[in-house]
């Protein structure tokens, strides 16, 4: 007879000592897990439920600005400093990671209108409504002197916007005219005009570094080149656009927050119609920024909300609000891919984290790899009635509420109307278009 | 980004076999960024797949690389096709039908990262420790020849010791062991209840609850039991303090746990079935089936489905928020004895009193059955183990088999053939259980409980997060906690456990009812508010007939639109059947059936066509 039976020694099943891990063998055969689809599914609906009761996006408020906070500038070497200009012309130099700021200075009379990091960001500059570019040190100066800009540039249009370029020390400003100007010379190396009283906004490409793009009073966007003479290229929108951000990873894409409640994102190549057309804010958009990713970015708005929208999706995965904040004016997405700056009305400046849900400070491993299961989980059973339910739901203010009731009931009635229209007239004389063309009215070259 | 540039092309190793990758020549243009510090690996966003700057060339002997790839591959351990159907999760989808190029590309990468996980799983195959037990009879011997005595004599000390008897004295009993295998648990049917860790030989507690005790169950940690007394279910805790008294389940007959739901199923004497939720309390379902008094109740481990096998031969089975059954099942012309589901849920046995046990696919549910045993006498309980080792008892008389269930039902009907081992009992045989993760079956009878050495019937390997025969308390404790947060709702227990993942698409019933609730439309009720009008413009008539004139336009409306849509159903439909008709011609054509009668032969033969000679 040949007999065996199992008989398992329990050296190999027992830890020896308590100082010892618990063994923990595993078999992985299917049969030993019954109701693989059941369990998973409930998995996936705590996964949601926890991400929304963690759901706690606000980091810390800055305060300390005097007059509502007008623009933003992003250190691009170190991820702790941000730079912020006042509607009273101050700017304050932040620590982020002790929530104070460290400098702060007078640098212009009226608005400062926006900031700039150089490449090397040995300076930054500022441009206000006192015609004046100011370039700064970003050495705090020694106790007891005062602040003094290392340069002090005057031009002959009013200012209203900066960018830097990524690759070499020129930069660029808008007002007037649209001004390309070297670190080292006091006039512009180029000026660029195309017939229009006032640009707002101006933005280099980050990856084709000749490339600009601003946004104009008359609603247009304009697409220079700071190798030419002449503009390259501008579309005219229904509406004004507030601020223009190019995506960094997919350098040929940019998108404007609009005055019409919207962003739209367009592709460089094909101007005529926006790639995609991004909803669900309910006043005029003031301040778009994308996230370094270039999947993501962030926009504030006039109603007083923060939005977070994927870069193809037309409506907003998370929107982020407080009792106090005010008209979000400028907003900026950190160089890390965690936290998001809003600077609002009320003289503020808001940290929140990028994705709502986040355990901040040290992941152990094993918890990294739970909630990258979880996320797994999330997306596996994202479609789930329940869990699309639970995982969309949001809390907005009141005002947010009624006005999106309001915009809808508009929307529904005008849809009515053209469909009446439609159906009174000789076919074919009314037609069908889409959303996405009704905002771009020209495009000129 | 200046940390991102990619190493140096001169120390080049061949490229690894890249999972995310349709072709491995690829992998070297392209490859993950390394994080070198610990800290950065809380870098919660993608990684960046970063282009070399120059293409690396050609390699110089295109020849000689070819050959080294080519022996890397053989070198590699390549697992066994059973292995990979072992743990696969079902074929491929196929991107064929997918719309665009988007989805299409993501559709073909998910099916790669789910054939890497099937590898993987496959490959943890040569880390289980444990082989299982196996019984080989001598020449000119049988298994079947084998006595416990022998078996035991024969084996380890270790399990040697796992052969015992108990001589009790407080009637027929009933068992349970608990899902680990760890715990016994043994009811008399005058009363006597005793809990032990029957691997040591420990008594948690014993006591005598002067009633009747129709059956005992583990709750979803072994230290709670419920017991179905003359009245109600009492909870008990190992110690055996008495925990609960559940009034709602009365005069119970069965009592089963799933433990995923954490439900409690009750079968009652007059044929209610009973669901408690013991996690919160709650009955989740409560119903009379209809049956009468039930006395065969289990359930199906893989979708948690309770199966009950009544008088009349017929099995049905019930999920506690459906108040049907969701199968019924012919399986015995006569009244049925025992029935068991095998653990992984895909066989039903049922032994009915015309002394026949079958096997029957669970998930097919055909008419016929997967095998047919006939015995001399009516089996009374049959029960399958984790191996699939089938185990049957007529009266004191006790089989085993080993290979039907093994080679999945065998396809044949057997007749009546030696079985692997057996056993003569000294008393009538009332409950039989394998114990999971061991090769012991225990049956309880009227005089006590046995433990008898069954090799080969256990699972070998177990896996520490579902079942741990090992676990200290603490562990307990822990698992507890989470098989909570993943309990089950009732609502999910259907026939396909996999129907939560799958597409919900309507089945053909839905869309046929859909199309006939066309036909029964009616036009909808208007309601309609005209607009405040100023003085002296409208008027209560002039309202009143402006309204109508709305509502029985939209309502013109509407009727005219379904009619349209009914003629282009009724139009589509004529268009298929044409289309059958004309599709016919070329075809085959099914034959009528020929109805014969006797009186066909006074019918004028058929003259056959003469052959035209040549």
């Amino acid at each position: 007879m040949k007999v065996k039976m199992i008989s398992r020694n329990p050296d190999n099943y027992v830890r020896e000592t308590k100082l010892q891990q618990h063994k923990i063998p595993r078999n992985y055969d299917p049969a030993l897990h019954p109701l693989e689809g059941p369990r998973e599914y409930v998995r996936a609906l705590n996964a949601t439920k926890l991400d929304r009761v963690f759901a706690k996006p606000f980091v810390c408020n800055l305060s300390g600005h005097r007059d509502g906070v007008a623009c933003f500038g992003k250190h691009p070497k170190m991820l702790s400093t941000l730079a912020t200009g006042a509607y009273d012309g101050e700017v304050r130099i932040w620590d982020l990671a002790n929530r104070c700021s460290v400098r702060s200075f007078v640098a212009h009379d009226g608005f400062v209108r926006g900031i700039a990091y150089a490449r090397n960001a040995e300076h930054f500059y500022t441009v206000g409504d006192d015609k004046t570019i100011k370039v700064w040190s970003s050495q705090a100066p020694e106790v007891g002197e005062d602040e003094e800009p290392v340069n002090t540039i005057l031009s002959r249009h009013i200012l209203q916007g900066i960018s830097h370029n990524r690759k070499d020390n020129s930069f660029a400003t808008c007002g007037e005219v649209c001004a390309i100007w070297d670190a080292k010379h006091n006039d512009p190396i180029k000026t660029l005009k195309w017939g229009v009283d006032t640009l707002h906004s101006i933005s280099y490409n980050p990856v084709e570094t000749n490339v600009l793009a601003c946004c104009a009073s008359d609603r247009s966007i304009i697409l220079y080149d700071q190798r030419e003479a002449q503009p390259l290229r501008k579309v005219v929108l229904t509406m004004k656009s507030n601020k223009l951000a190019w995506n960094p990873m997919e350098a040929f894409n940019f998108t404007v927050a609009n005055e019409d409640c919207n962003l739209y994102t367009f592709d460089t190549r094909k101007l005529q119609t926006p790639l995609k057309v991004h909803f669900d804010h309910v006043s005029a958009v003031t301040d778009v920024d994308y996230a370094p990713t270039g999947k993501e970015f962030v926009s504030s708005s006039y109603d007083k909300t923060v939005r977070i929208y994927h870069a193809h999706q037309s409506h907003s995965r998370d929107i982020y609000h407080t009792k106090r904040m005010q008209h979000v004016v400028c907003v900026a997405w950190s160089l890390d891919n965690r936290y998001i700056f809003s600077g609002s009305d009320e003289m503020n400046i808001r940290m929140w984290k990028a994705n709502a849900s986040e355990k901040l400070g040290v992941v152990r491993p094993r918890e990294r790899a739970n909630f990258n299961y979880q996320e797994a989980l999330k997306e596996k059973y994202a479609a789930h009635p329940q869990i699309k339910r639970i995982a969309r739901h949001r809390q907005v203010p009141r005002h947010v509420l009624n006005a999106q009731r309001k915009m809808r009931s508009v929307k529904d009635k005008e849809l009515v109307k053209e469909a009446n229209v439609r159906k009174h007239s000789k076919k074919g004389t009314v037609p069908f278009v889409s959303e996405k063309r009704k905002h771009v009215i020209r495009q000129d070259v | 980004m200046t940390k991102t540039t990619a190493p140096k092309g001169g120390r080049h190793k061949p490229a690894a076999a890249r999972y995310f990758d349709a072709s491995a020549n690829n992998s070297t243009d392209a490859r993950p960024v390394k994080l070198k510090r610990k800290t950065q690996q809380n870098f919660s966003g993608d990684f960046i797949k970063m282009q070399e700057r120059y293409k690396l060339k050609q390699p110089h002997n295109a020849k000689k690389s070819a050959a080294k790839e080519i022996k890397e591959k053989e070198r590699k351990h390549k697992i066994p096709q059973h292995l990979l159907d072992k743990y696969s999760r079902g074929d491929a989808v196929e991107s064929k039908g997918v719309r665009t190029r988007h989805f299409k590309a993501q559709q073909e990468r998910k099916e790669v990262y789910h054939t890497y996980a099937n590898e993987q799983a496959a490959r943890t195959e040569l880390l289980l420790q444990e082989t299982a037990g196996q019984l080989e009879a001598d020449d000119e011997e049988t298994t079947a020849g084998y006595r416990q005595k022998e078996i035991a004599a024969n084996v380890d000390l270790q399990s040697a010791s796992k052969h015992f008897e108990l001589k009790l004295e407080h009637g027929p009993y009933t068992m349970r062991y608990t899902k680990n295998g760890r715990h016994l648990l043994l009811g008399g049917r005058r009363g006597h209840v005793a809990a032990f860790d029957w691997v040591t030989k420990k008594l948690h507690c014993e006591f005598n609850v002067m009633e009747t005790v129709a059956d005992v169950q583990w709750l979803h940690v072994p230290t709670m039991y419920a017991v179905a007394q003359k009245e109600w279910v009492y909870f008990y805790d190992k110690k055996g303090t008495e925990l609960h008294c559940v009034k709602r389940l009365a005069r119970v007959n069965r009592l089963d746990f799933l433990p995923y739901h954490f439900l409690l199923a009750a079968a009652n004497h007059t044929g209610y079935l009973t669901w408690l939720d013991v996690s919160m309390g709650e009955l989740v379902g409560n119903f009379n089936t209809g049956l009468g008094d039930i006395r065969l109740m289990r359930h199906n481990p893989a979708n948690g489905v309770l199966c009950v096998g009544g008088g009349k031969g017929v099995v049905s089975m019930w999920s506690p928020k459906v108040r049907e059954p969701l199968v019924k099942l012919l399986t015995h012309t006569t009244a049925m004895t025992a029935l068991t589901v095998d653990p992984k849920g895909q066989y039903l046995v049922t032994a009915g009193l015309d002394r026949q046990v079958k096997v029957w696919d669970i998930r097919q549910l055909a008419t016929e059955p997967l095998a047919v045993y006939r015995l001399r006498l009516p089996a009374n309980e049959v029960e399958v183990s984790q191996r699939g080792m089938l185990a049957l008892s007529q009266g004191t008389y006790l089989e085993s088999y080993a290979d039907v269930i093994a080679s999945g039902g065998g396809g044949t009907r057997y007749s009546h053939n030696l079985p692997y081992l057996r056993q003569r009992c000294d008393a009538f045989v009332h409950g039989m259980r394998f114990c999971p993760y061991e090769d012991i079956l225990g049956i309880s009878t009227a005089k006590g409980f046995q433990s008898l050495l069954m090799p080969g019937a256990g699972e070998p390997n177990y896996d520490a997060l579902e079942d741990n025969p090992y676990e200290t308390s603490k562990q307990r404790r822990e698992h507890e906690v989470h098989a909570l947060l993943e309990k089950i709702p009732a609502e999910l227990i259907t026939l396909d456990p996999h129907e939560i993942t799958g597409v919900d698409a309507p089945t053909l019933q839905e869309k046929v009812d859909a199309k006939r609730q066309l036909f029964q439309l009616k036009p909808p009720r208007i309601n309609m508010q005209p607009r405040h009008k100023m003085k002296g413009r409208g008027g209560s008539a002039k309202m009143a007939r402006n309204k109508q004139i709305v509502k029985d336009l939209q309502r013109k409306e509407f009727i005219s639109e379904l009619r349209k849509t009914k003629q282009s159903v009724i139009a589509a439909h004529k268009q298929q059947e044409d289309g059958v008709e004309a599709g016919d011609v070329p075809t085959k054509k099914k034959k009528a059936k020929v109805v014969r009668s006797v009186l066909d032969r006074f019918k004028p033969k058929p003259v056959k066509k003469q052959q035209p000679k040549k």
